[in-house]
């Protein structure tokens, strides 16, 4: 995977990412036209498809909305990469299919960064730098490469069956 | 079979089955007989609770799946834009009614009968010692107060919980905070907590179940363990939890749904870090913009102005807080330059503090008081503030733009503060009052 950086500093908060405002709607693509509209003005208009965001701590810190990995999503965010990351955040991204990595990275906005999951290797193909992280446990890698935790729970529902 | 195998550990090896209140909680829902830190497993819920903002996403994905939900272990509260505040939470509001509705679910709250979700759950005797709640609601963990393991989970989790009775879980670690000597006066555990989240950053518990102890601890009211329970969370906790013990056994008497079994810790369980702290060194504690852990005493804080005051929210709205707010309120008024809000946690908290008197005090001090629900705590409505716009608030969160405008502002403190502040117009010890 490849993509274009945002940076973000530490403990970006659900409310950063999605004001509480818009939680008036569960649709990706309406509540990515607010995404970072207060913390990071104009973000929603110039994010592309594909582009990978890049903060220190405790990224996603603050409330359970899975409406914040939902407007990443709807934007177009192919995944997180962050030092670490507050744990329903974390939960939630897998769940609903967003890729999360924690690794410590330095990237400047508009970097290039390229990702293998597999080896757990994250290029910076701007400064040339390479980044290892421990690749999730199988259960989380499972659970994300099947679609999430709703391909999961149908799965799940039809062996009981 | 089991009992055996669980002999021989004991005999084998005594650490292995040596274990916190959060991993014998997840071990027992998991049906094993010992779990450690980091594994993953798939544990049976007691309950999953929801409410009108992570509700309806829920129920879109529920519907994906083709069953009925799992009924008893559902419940459904509506507290965060109700009364409905525009057409938008209007149709959220409905979707929960109608999902009710559909599938009969009886632990159902309307507007009228609900409260805050948090205060719903332990006032009406779903959260119990020992038991596995999830809620798609961070601040789920406030039941930890009761010795339960509880936690915030997104929508899509609580739909998948709702069809299967179960999550995954990945074992946290616990660390242990023990909290000896006497408070001062008009110290809560809102200060306690802020001071640890201060101490620990909003971080320092990532991932982590947080466990309490110590004099202070068990001296406390069950009203300060959930404040400081509930804002675990705002230290990354997993779950903050606390022993249950005779105040808790006896608050459950005659509310709890069904039977219960107190969960402790092993004399010898693993920490993976203990923390301690004295309750007479913490006096009463303000937490500034624009994070919980950016704290300071409110007494060096009183050149901070304010134009609103926030008495409510599943931290600080219970009986508890409008009573020692009503005391230092009464026969005195709010600051000119100040509006306050009270909002009772729950119906039975707005019915209580109307017939202790409360809500006049509050009244003849020219405070606006109104029916439980999230509103002004989440920037929702009803107390939204303006550009430049400070609050001194009895909630959990002070992030940029929480309550309103990107440029207000919010500072967190207790409920003593929060009043005392309200009648001088800027931040006030509240020992500089009497
Ligand atoms: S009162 Fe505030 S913190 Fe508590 S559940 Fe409502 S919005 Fe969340």
């Amino acid at each position: 995977m490849r993509g274009r950086v945002w940076k973000f500093g530490a403990n970006v908060d659900t409310d950063q990412i999605i004001p509480a405002e818009y939680l008036v709607t569960g649709d990706a693509r309406e509540l990515a036209k607010h995404v970072f509209e207060k913390a990071r003005p104009g973000f929603a208009e110039k994010v592309r498809k594909g582009d990978i965001l890049v903060a220190d701590e405790n990224f996603g810190c603050g409330s359970s909305r899975e409406h914040a990995p939902r407007a990443l999503i709807g934007a177009g965010i192919s995944c997180v990469v962050a030092k670490s990351f507050a744990r329903i955040f974390f939960r939630n991204a897998i769940n609903i299919g967003l890729p999360v990595v924690e690794c410590d990275v330095s990237a400047e906005d508009g970097d290039e960064l390229e990702i293998d999951f597999e080896k757990g290797v994250i290029r910076n193909l701007t400064t040339n730098k390479s980044y290892v992280f421990k690749p999730l446990p199988e259960f989380l890698l499972n659970l994300l490469n099947s679609g999430g935790l709703v391909e999961y729970t149908k799965k799940r529902l039809s062996i009981y069956e | 079979m089991l009992f055996p195998l669980r002999q021989i550990f004991l005999m084998g090896a005594v650490n292995l089955l040596a274990m916190t209140i959060a991993e014998k909680i997840l071990a027992r829902a998991a049906g094993k007989d010992n779990v450690e830190p980091g594994e993953i497993v798939e544990a049976e819920v007691d309950y999953v609770m929801l409410n009108d903002v992570t509700g309806l996403p829920a129920f879109e994905v529920f519907e994906k799946f083709g069953v009925e939900p799992i009924k008893e272990k559902v419940v459904l509260i509506q507290d965060h834009y109700v009364p409905n505040k525009d057409v938008a939470s209007a149709e959220q509001a409905k979707a929960m009614r109608l999902f009710a509705r559909k599938y009969g679910i009886e632990n159902y709250y309307e507007v009228g009968v609900s409260g805050i979700c948090h205060q719903v759950m332990i006032e009406d005797g779903f959260a119990a010692p020992g038991r596995l709640i999830i809620g798609a609601d961070s601040h789920t963990c406030s039941y930890g107060a009761l010795g339960a393991f509880s936690t915030g989970v997104g929508s899509t989790e609580a739909a998948s919980a709702m069809a299967l009775g179960s999550l995954w879980f990945r074992v946290p670690e616990t660390m242990k905070l023990v909290v000896d000597g006497e408070p001062g006066r008009y110290v809560m555990g809102k200060d306690i907590i802020l001071h640890i989240i201060g101490d620990i950053g909003v971080d320092g518990a990532l991932y982590k179940s947080m466990e309490f102890y110590g004099k202070a601890i068990e001296d406390m009211s069950l009203a300060d363990r959930i404040s400081m329970a509930n804002m675990a969370i705002e230290a990354g906790g997993k779950a903050g939890i606390f022993p249950p013990d005779e105040k808790v056994f006896s608050y459950l008497e005659g509310r709890v749904k069904g039977s219960y079994t107190p969960v402790y810790a092993d004399e010898n369980a693993e920490y993976i870090e203990t923390l301690e702290y004295n309750a007479a060194d913490i006096p009463p504690t303000v937490a500034k913009p624009y994070l919980p852990s950016n704290v300071a005493p409110a007494a060096e804080l009183g050149d901070v102005a304010i134009d609103q005051a926030y008495l409510g929210s599943c931290t600080n709205g219970r009986i508890e807080d409008l009573r020692i707010a009503a005391e230092i309120m009464r026969d005195r008024k709010v600051h000119e330059n100040v509006r306050m809000i009270v909002v009772p946690a729950s119906k039975k908290v707005y019915e209580q503090a109307i017939e202790e008197g409360l809500v006049k005090v509050f009244l003849e001090a020219n405070a606006y008081v109104s029916g439980p629900t999230c509103g002004a705590c989440l920037g929702g409505y009803m107390g939204v503030l303006a550009k430049g716009e400070r609050c001194i608030s009895s909630t959990n969160r002070n992030f940029v733009g929480r309550m309103g405008h990107k440029d207000s502002e919010v500072y967190l403190a207790n409920p003593a503060v929060v009043a005392a502040s309200a009648l001088k117009g800027r931040i006030t010890d509240p020992r500089e009052l009497s």
